[in-house]
């Protein structure tokens, strides 16, 4: 078989399997929906609280742009899959482009170039390359036999695409979004059948390196590692947050302080708690309760994504579906750890909980695409043989 | 075109890798539930704890000083309030920040915040530092605008000590001042911004019932230090209102009859011992202590040869003089060497073997009894009388009326004065000749006598009864011990001994010949009866004795002390005085005159054994300046 007609093959309409828009409508998980919205309903509460009980300033506006999302999210899940699998190195070079452009005209935050406003929406490329990241290694291993992921030589190419963005994203810097890039990146393989041992040894590589790499940190990354083994011995400075934190899991309790009662959230001892900090709210307001409650929305999220891998007909769905449900699970895993003082302090949102709109377009963008491999689980592609 | 229907080849395979992550993932957030288990329930009450230290400030407050009044509830010492800053370090972010500040809109001087700095290091984090007393309306105002800068600072108002009557009753109302820093280490509630500590007078003695218990405010804050709101407050227990005994209008009216003199006169009701007025002149403004006194005045207070600080009244030491003719009589009685008839000649002087005691001016009495020696004043008369009854007996006497004896006077600094015995006299190697006992019956030597001590002689003297002085009424409303007559004894002494006593004193003020003749009561139906004294301030010089010893010519300090003891009425004995003009010459010229205006006033309007029940008008002195 010559590999042009297969190459070609790809970029043909779909034929056998197209279905009608109100079908299309129809597959698409409700219940992952719903848990989506449940969730933005949290965040919504949340939001509610952290203004002192009032919808503005940060509520109203969130659910906002929640709803935007979420039409988003439903018109990319109309989106054949196979055109999303068509444009995603495109896409992939974007995000490379939207990075080099942020370091260069980005708005600076926190001493950090991460956000740029396209069309009034703020955007964090970093966010937007993690998708597209999943996407082009989905692409990529979506055409690989067995035979060709034992090749190193093969998976060479995968890791420089891996590694190009992580180094342009710590270069931002921002370290807990390059090391959620490269973790990604590593599932991606993972689900692609790469050998564990493979990673093993990345894994070494990296432990050795690590101490090296240390020195080249950033003074308020490597403060944040020194915070986090230590956070008491500044209480008042980066170690707060973390102190501050900490007290407001622990005195909601086991059934919480009560809505727009949790005294560190209404009192203001935790700075910017609408965004980073956000599910410290709902955990001093409802306890362990809600606390789990929340997990459980999470996790259900967790769940379908992987289920929509697991259904997927196609590797390259499989694999998007995989990478998409755990960059969810990275968001929500960093951020609950951070909150709760098991890992360094880090940038990194509850996604539909936390107050802004990068994350939120970032991830709903994902989700549309993770519908879109759910709408067209059983699409064909064309084999192509390498 | 050969299209592959669905890739079953690597279908298991990723299933089971999506299955081990998602397994992992499982994992990796069993282990954030564990870990929201122990931070939540485990650890509850810790982190409980910790939030309500966050977020709950609590701050102790002074309680408000309570009132001194008089008898008839008229503020002698009151409370004013005013706006002052304080600051809670502890709901401040950065404490350099607040100071800097602060002190764009209130300047502080270098000293002041060195001193707030101080403060702060040895405070407990509940009670508040002073950083600026006596705020301006403009800077309290200039405070309240600019809160959001100003974390932790709190504008509060507060009380000053007032003193209505000021210098008229400085020496018994007393004042107050800041605690220093070790009372302030010792007890932490002095620390307190607005806690004041009683000095002297009143304000010390009843300084426990005057200070009151500590309240406290607790208030949610923020982050910022910002309160959020007043959870809860307790005003403390605010001091007890003292009554002193004293009749303001009666002190007025001391203060106003002493003049320009330095002295003290004290009326006592002479059948309780409480005191109805006390001045000692000159005085000092005690409002000054408050703030902190000039070191200018203070300078010269302490230059001031009249000693305007010293409670003159209680612990101004003099030689009685002739008003110690009593108690010298009264001794003499007990001890049987003199009888009330017994008959003693004045030739002008007593020959003691070398050296001649002299009567004043040197005129002879002839055969005179004790009545009419009390009433000329007759020294030679007492000489003998002294020399017969001996100086122990005189000394046992003397404290028996109150003289060289701890009196339980209620107020600080008191001095019991001094009357002198053999034993006294062995003990600080004095070699007691016959001569000193002689000098003993005129009251001069070593006897030292407090104007308080000699008003409480006057007044055991008219009542019979062994009455203290104090100056303490009520406190918080309640009778104390000894207002009333029944809670004295009577003294250990002949009723008909203390009846000729009294008969002699009669005499003094209302026969023609008498010593005080000219100031007797002008009241019809009231007499009163007393005794003068004109005392040597020191042995005379060859020079001085070359004059009159109460000659006008002498400088100041050198005039003899005029003094002046009486009683009225003399049928019912209600009110006791004690006057002495320091270097005022004649008791009958200087002092004398002063009680009968005294004794003029209290016969008239009568303060003794009343009062104005407590509960009526007990306000502060003033608004807010």
């Amino acid at each position: 078989m010559g590999m042009n007609n297969y190459s070609l093959s790809l970029h043909r309409p779909f034929r056998d399997r197209s279905f009608g828009l109100v079908r299309k409508f129809l597959r698409v998980n409700w219940l992952f929906v719903i848990c989506v919205c449940a969730l933005a309903g949290v965040g919504y509460t949340a939001l509610y609280s952290a203004a002192g009980g009032s919808p503005q300033p940060y509520a109203n506006g969130q659910i906002f742009r929640f709803f935007t999302a979420l039409l988003m999210m439903l018109a990319i899940a109309m989106v054949d899959i196979r055109v999303i699998a068509k444009v995603s190195w495109v896409t992939y070079v974007i995000g490379l482009v939207l990075l080099v452009v942020v370091m260069k005209f980005g708005h600076t935050g926190l001493g950090a170039k991460r956000w740029m406003t396209i069309g009034g929406v703020e955007i964090q490329p970093s966010e937007l390359m993690k998708l597209f990241l999943v996407l082009a290694l989905a692409s990529y291993f979506h055409k690989a036999t067995f035979e060709r992921i034992g090749n190193p030589f093969f998976l060479l190419p995968a890791v420089l695409t891996i590694l190009v963005p992580v180094a342009l994203i710590l270069k931002e810097p921002n370290l807990g979004t390059a090391v959620i890039t490269a973790l990604l990146g590593a599932t991606v393989m993972a689900g692609a059948g790469v050998r564990w041992w493979k990673f093993a040894i990345v894994i070494l590589v990296i432990g050795v390196a690590a101490p090296v790499l240390y020195h080249h940190l950033h003074d308020y990354q490597r403060e944040r590692i020194v915070t986090f083994m230590n956070p008491g011995s500044d209480p008042l400075g980066a170690g707060y947050n973390i102190i501050q934190s900490k007290i407001a899991l622990g005195s909601g309790g086991f059934g919480g302080q009560g809505f727009l009662h949790g005294t560190q959230n209404q009192l203001n001892f935790l700075p910017e708690k609408q965004t980073d900090f956000v599910f410290t709210i709902i955990a001093e307001e409802f306890g362990f309760l809600g606390s789990v409650a929340v997990l459980g929305l999470l996790f259900s999220v967790v769940l379908i994504a992987l289920y929509t891998a697991v259904r997927s007909e196609h590797q390259f769905g499989r694999l998007v579906a995989l990478g998409i449900g755990m960059n969810f699970f990275l968001y929500c895993a960093v951020n609950l750890s951070m909150v709760m003082g098991l890992i360094p302090v880090g940038g990194v949102p509850l996604p539909l909980i936390s107050y802004g709109g990068s994350a939120l377009t970032a991830v709903m963008l994902g989700f549309g695409v993770l519908m879109s491999v759910h709408v067209h689980r059983d699409a064909e592609f064309a084999v192509e043989e390498f | 075109m050969p299209f592959m229907k669905r890739d079953t080849k690597g279908r298991p395979a990723f299933t089971r890798r999506a299955a081990l992550i998602g397994l992992a993932q499982l994992g990796i957030f069993g282990a954030i539930g564990t870990r929201l288990y122990k931070l939540q329930v485990t650890e509850h009450g810790k982190y409980a704890l910790l939030a309500q230290a966050n977020s709950i400030s609590e701050r102790l407050v002074a309680p408000e000083r309570g009132l001194i009044t008089d008898r008839f509830g008229v503020i002698l010492a009151g409370n004013q309030q005013h706006w002052r800053a304080l600051f809670m370090a502890a709901q401040a972010p950065d404490t350099q920040t607040v100071l800097d500040n602060f002190s764009k809109l209130v300047p502080l001087s270098a000293d002041e915040r060195a001193r707030i700095m101080a403060d702060l290091g040895d405070r407990p984090q509940y009670i508040p530092v002073m950083l600026k007393d006596f705020l301006e309306w403009p800077e309290m105002a200039a405070i309240e605008v600019n809160t959001p800068n100003l974390p932790g600072v709190i504008v509060e108002v507060g009380s000053t000590r007032v003193y209505p009557f000021g210098p008229d009753l400085a020496h018994v109302v007393g004042y107050v001042a800041r605690p220093d820093q070790k009372e302030a280490s010792v007890n932490t509630v002095l620390a307190l911004p607005g806690m004041r500590i009683g000095r002297t007078g009143a304000e010390a003695a009843q300084d426990d019932s005057l200070r009151g218990e500590p309240g406290f405010v607790q208030t949610e804050t923020n982050v910022h230090g910002e309160v959020v709101r007043q959870v809860a407050h307790d005003p403390g227990i605010a001091g007890k209102i003292v009554t002193l005994a004293i009749d303001s209008g009666l002190q007025s009216l001391a203060v106003q009859s002493l003049g320009a003199n330095a002295g003290a006169a004290v009326v006592l009701d002479a059948t309780n011992g409480e005191i109805l007025a006390m001045a000692s002149n000159p005085s000092f403004d005690p409002s000054l202590f408050d703030k902190g006194v000039p070191a200018d005045v203070w300078n010269g207070w302490m230059a001031d040869p009249m000693h305007p600080l010293q409670n003159k009244a209680t612990s101004g030491l003099f030689a009685p003089g002739s008003t110690f003719k009593p108690t010298v009589a009264l001794a003499a009685l007990k001890a049987g060497s003199l009888t009330p008839d017994s008959v003693l000649t004045c030739t002008g002087s007593f020959t003691l073997g070398d050296h001649t005691f002299w009567c004043d001016n040197h005129v002879a009495h002839g055969s005179i009894t004790l009545t009419t020696a009390l009433q000329v004043s007759c020294d030679v008369f007492f000489y003998q009388v002294a020399l017969g009854v001996g100086v122990d007996r005189i000394a046992e006497m003397a404290q028996q009326l109150g003289i060289g004896t701890d009196l339980g006077l209620d107020l600080p600094n008191a001095s019991p004065g001094l009357v002198p015995t053999i034993a006294w006299a062995r003990e600080r190697g004095i070699h007691w000749a016959p001569g000193n006992t002689v000098v003993q019956g005129i009251g001069q030597g070593y006897t030292q006598v407090t104007p308080i001590a000699q008003a409480t002689m006057i007044a055991r003297i008219a009542s019979g009864m062994a009455v203290g002085p104090h100056v303490t009424r009520r406190v918080g409303g309640d009778l104390q011990d000894g207002a009333d007559p029944g809670d004295w004894e009577p003294l250990d002494i002949d009723d008909r001994h203390l009846a000729v006593i009294r008969q002699g004193l009669f005499e003094v003020v209302n026969t023609p010949s008498g010593t005080a003749y000219a100031d007797r009561l002008m009241i019809p139906g009231v007499q009163m009866a007393g005794k003068t004294g004109t005392a040597q301030v020191h042995n005379a010089t060859a020079a001085e004795k070359a004059k009159n010893f109460n000659d006008a010519t002498l400088a100041w300090a050198d005039r003899p002390n005029g003094l002046f003891v009486g009683f009225a009425p003399y049928d019912a004995p209600k009110y006791a005085v004690a006057v002495i003009i320091e270097h005022g010459l004649w008791g009958a010229i200087s002092a004398a005159p002063v009680a009968r205006d005294l004794m003029t006033y209290a016969i008239q309007n009568d303060p003794a054994g009343r009062d104005k029940p407590l509960g009526t008008q007990v306000s502060d002195a003033g608004a807010p300046s």
